[in-house]
C-alpha cells in the first residue's frame, strides 16, 4: 500500500452553530480512488471545499505527505497539487479549447512587449493531452469549450489538471448530469487517472460508478463517516443502504409503499 | 458534394464573433448608399461619419473590453466632458502650457477609473451602480468646480499649432485627424486582445471570475487598468474635442453613454462578457454613425434615425446570437469524410 498523499485527522468544520462535519480521518492515496459517497446534505461538498481551500477546517488537521497543512485559498491547494474539478467541467464555454486550457499560464512568443499568445502551441498541446485520455474526437484545438459534449468538457477539465502537475484530483459529481456513455466516458478517464498514479477522490451517489473505479470507499451520513471500506468487503446492496442513511433499502421500499398505499396513491408534497 | 476547404472557411469565417456585425455594417451601407445618393459615399459624406465614428470609437473599445471581462463602465458620460474642462480650464482659463492640460485631464481620466475599479473591486457592487454613482458625482464636482473657477459652465480654449496639428485638425478639410488616433487605438487593444496573454485572462475573466482568479490570474487588477482605460480613453476624447472646436461645455458628453454601449453590442460583444472582438467593435461603431449620420443624407426626416438605430440594434442582438450558437455548435468534419 503507497504512502498517503493527503490525509485528514479529526476534522471538524461548522458554520455559525451548525456542525457540517465531525471528526473526519479519511485518507487519500497515490494510484488509488477514494469514492466518496453519501445522500445530498451529507456534507461532501463541504468536505471538498476542504480539500480544495475554499474553506478551512473549525478544528483538527490536513496532512499532505504527513505534514500540516493550512489551504487558506483555492488557489494555494492548486499550487499544492490538489486540482478540483466540477460537474460541469471547463468553465469557459465561449473560449476555445486551447485557450482555456492554457488560462493564466498562457505560452508566449516573440520578444519584449510584442510577446504574443502561440495559439499554434497552445492547441496542440491541449488537443494532444484531451487525446492521451483516449477522447479521440477532439482534434482541432480551436473549437468552443461551450460547444463539447458533457464528458468531453469533464476529460478536458482533468486533462488539464493532470499536465499541470496534479496529484490529487477532486471530481465533485463528475457523472451525474450524463448518460450512460457519457459516463462511461469520465469513468475510463478516472481509470487512466489512477493508472498515471494521481490520488483521485471520487464524489458521487451513484453506487454504480463508484464501484466500477473505486478501491476505498467512505460513505457520509448526516457529516460523519459511517462506514469506511475496501473494494471488495461490501456489496452494492450493503452499500445502497448505507447512503439510505443506515434504513435497509427494502425498509424504505415497504414504508414508501406502506404510504402511497395510505394516500391513494398521491406521493407526499415536497418538503420546502 | 462539394469540395471541403471552401466550405470550411465560409463555415470558420460565420463562426467569428463580428460576422453578425459586418453584415449589418454592410446593410446599413448599401440602405444609406441607395437613399442617400451620391453625396454620402463622397469624400465629404464619408468624413461626416467617420468622425462620429472616431470619437466614438476610442470610447467603445474600452468599454467593449470591459464588457467582455462582465464589467460596464457608464461614468465615461462625465468623463468626456470632465477631460474637455480639465483641458480648456488649465491651459485656457490659467493659460498653463497645453501639455499640462492634457497631461491633467488623462491624469483625471485615469483617477476616476482608479476610483471605478476600486469600488468594483473591494465592494463587489456591480460597476453599473458603481460608475452610475461616480458618473453623476463627476457631472456634479465638474459643474460645481467650473462655476467656481471660471463663474461659467463653458470655456475657451486656444491651443498652439502642434497641439492642433496632432488633435484638432481636419485633413484634407473635412477628415478629423482622431480618426488615426481611432485606428491607433484599434490596432493596439486588438494586439492586447487578440495576440497578447492578456486577452485570454480578459476574456476568461468574463468567462467566470472565480475560475479565473483560481488559475492565477490577478483579476482585480485587470479589472481596475482596464476602468482606468476606460476613463483616460474618454477624458483623451473630450480634451481632443476642447481642442479641435477651440471651447469646451460641462455638458456634452452623456450621449456617449448609450451610443458606445449600442456600438459594442451591435459589434457582437455578448453581454454577459467573455465573446467578443476588437474587429467587431469597430464594425459596430461605424455601423452606428452611418445610421445616426447618414439619415441626413437621404430625404426622410432625421427624426427616424432612433428608429432605425433601435431596430437595428434589436436584429444585432439576435444575429449574434445566432452565429454564437454556430460557432458553440461547430465540430470539424473527420479528415476524409466526404462533407
Amino acid at each position: 500500500m503507497t504512502a498517503s498523499i493527503v490525509s485528514l485527522k479529526g476534522v471538524n468544520k461548522s458554520f455559525g452553530p451548525i456542525d457540517v462535519l465531525h471528526d473526519i480521518n479519511l485518507e487519500v492515496r497515490a494510484g488509488e480512488v477514494l469514492c466518496l459517497l453519501g445522500d445530498n446534505g451529507a456534507g461532501k461538498s463541504t468536505l471538498i471545499r476542504l480539500l480544495s481551500g475554499v474553506h478551512q477546517p473549525t478544528s483538527g488537521e490536513i496532512l499532505m505527505d504527513g505534514a500540516p497543512v493550512r489551504l487558506t485559498t483555492p488557489r494555494e491547494a492548486a499550487d499544492r497539487g490538489i486540482a478540483t474539478v466540477h460537474q460541469f467541467g471547463g468553465t469557459f464555454p465561449l473560449m476555445s479549447i486551447g485557450r482555456s486550457f492554457f488560462v493564466g499560464v498562457e505560452p508566449t512568443k516573440g520578444w519584449g512587449p510584442f510577446k504574443v499568445f502561440d495559439r499554434k502551441f497552445a492547441n496542440e498541446v491541449a488537443v494532444k493531452a484531451v487525446q492521451s485520455f483516449g477522447i479521440t474526437r477532439i482534434t482541432d484545438g480551436d473549437r468552443l469549450v461551450g460547444g463539447l459534449s458533457g464528458g468531453e468538457r469533464q476529460s478536458l477539465a482533468i486533462a488539464r489538471a493532470v499536465h499541470f502537475g496534479a496529484r490529487v484530483l477532486i471530481l465533485d459529481e463528475p457523472t451525474a448530469a450524463l448518460g450512460v456513455k457519457q459516463a462511461a466516458h469520465v469513468l475510463r478517464i478516472v481509470n487512466e487517472a489512477k493508472r498515471r498514479g494521481l490520488a483521485v477522490v471520487f464524489i458521487t451517489h451513484q453506487v454504480m460508478h463508484a464501484m466500477a473505479v473505486g478501491d476505498h470507499f467512505a460513505v457520509l451520513i448526516r457529516g460523519a463517516v459511517a462506514s469506511d471500506f475496501r473494494k471488495g468487503e461490501k456489496t452494492r446492496e450493503e452499500i445502497t443502504d448505507l447512503m439510505a442513511g443506515g434504513e435497509t433499502m427494502a425498509t424504505l421500499e415497504a414504508s414508501i409503499e406502506g404510504y402511497m398505499a395510505s394516500h391513494d396513491g398521491h406521493p407526499p408534497s415536497p418538503a420546502h | 458534394m462539394t469540395d471541403p476547404n471552401p466550405r470550411m472557411s465560409l463555415g470558420a469565417l460565420l463562426r467569428r464573433p463580428e460576422t453578425g456585425s459586418f453584415l449589418g455594417l454592410a446593410a446599413v451601407f448599401v440602405f444609406f448608399w441607395i437613399f442617400g445618393g451620391s453625396n454620402f459615399a463622397s469624400p465629404n459624406g464619408a468624413a461626416s461619419w467617420l468622425n462620429v465614428a472616431a470619437s466614438l470609437g476610442i470610447i467603445a473599445i474600452p468599454i467593449g473590453l470591459l464588457m467582455i471581462a462582465g464589467e460596464l463602465d457608464i461614468s465615461i458620460g462625465s468623463m468626456v466632458p470632465a477631460g474637455s474642462m480639465t483641458c480648456a480650464i488649465i491651459s485656457g482659463h490659467f493659460g498653463l502650457p497645453i501639455v499640462v492640460g492634457i497631461g491633467a485631464a488623462l491624469a483625471l481620466g485615469a483617477m476616476v477609473g482608479l476610483i471605478n475599479g476600486l469600488l468594483v473591486v473591494k465592494t463587489a457592487v456591480p460597476s453599473f451602480i458603481v460608475t452610475l454613482g461616480t458618473l453623476f458625482a463627476v457631472a456634479g464636482l465638474l459643474l460645481g468646480l467650473a462655476v467656481i473657477i471660471t463663474g461659467t459652465t463653458s470655456v475657451k480654449l486656444q491651443a498652439g499649432p502642434e497641439a492642433k496639428l496632432l488633435l484638432g485638425h481636419f485633413i484634407g478639410g473635412v477628415f478629423q485627424v482622431t480618426i488615426f488616433w481611432w485606428i491607433a487605438a484599434a490596432a493596439f487593444w486588438a494586439f492586447v486582445l487578440h495576440y497578447s496573454k492578456y486577452g485570454n485572462w480578459i476574456l476568461a475573466m468574463g468567462g467566470d471570475k472565480v475560475s479565473a482568479r483560481n488559475a492565477g490570474i490577478p483579476t482585480d487588477r485587470v479589472t481596475i487598468i482596464l476602468f482606468m482605460c476606460s476613463g483616460m480613453s474618454a477624458a483623451f476624447v473630450g480634451l481632443s474635442q476642447a481642442i479641435l472646436y477651440n471651447s469646451a461645455q460641462v455638458s456634452a458628453g452623456q450621449s456617449y453613454i448609450f451610443n458606445a454601449i449600442i456600438s459594442v453590442v451591435v459589434g457582437g460583444v455578448l453581454l454577459t462578457g467573455g465573446y467578443g472582438s476588437i474587429f467587431g467593435i469597430v464594425l459596430g461603431t461605424l455601423t452606428f454613425a452611418i445610421v445616426n449620420q447618414g439619415i441626413y443624407y437621404t430625404g426622410f426626416d432625421a427624426n427616424w434615425a432612433s428608429l432605425i438605430i433601435g431596430i437595428l440594434l434589436l436584429v444585432a442582438v439576435l444575429m449574434n446570437n445566432t452565429f454564437r450558437k454556430m460557432a458553440l455548435s461547430y465540430a470539424p468534419k473527420k479528415k476524409g469524410a466526404k462533407a
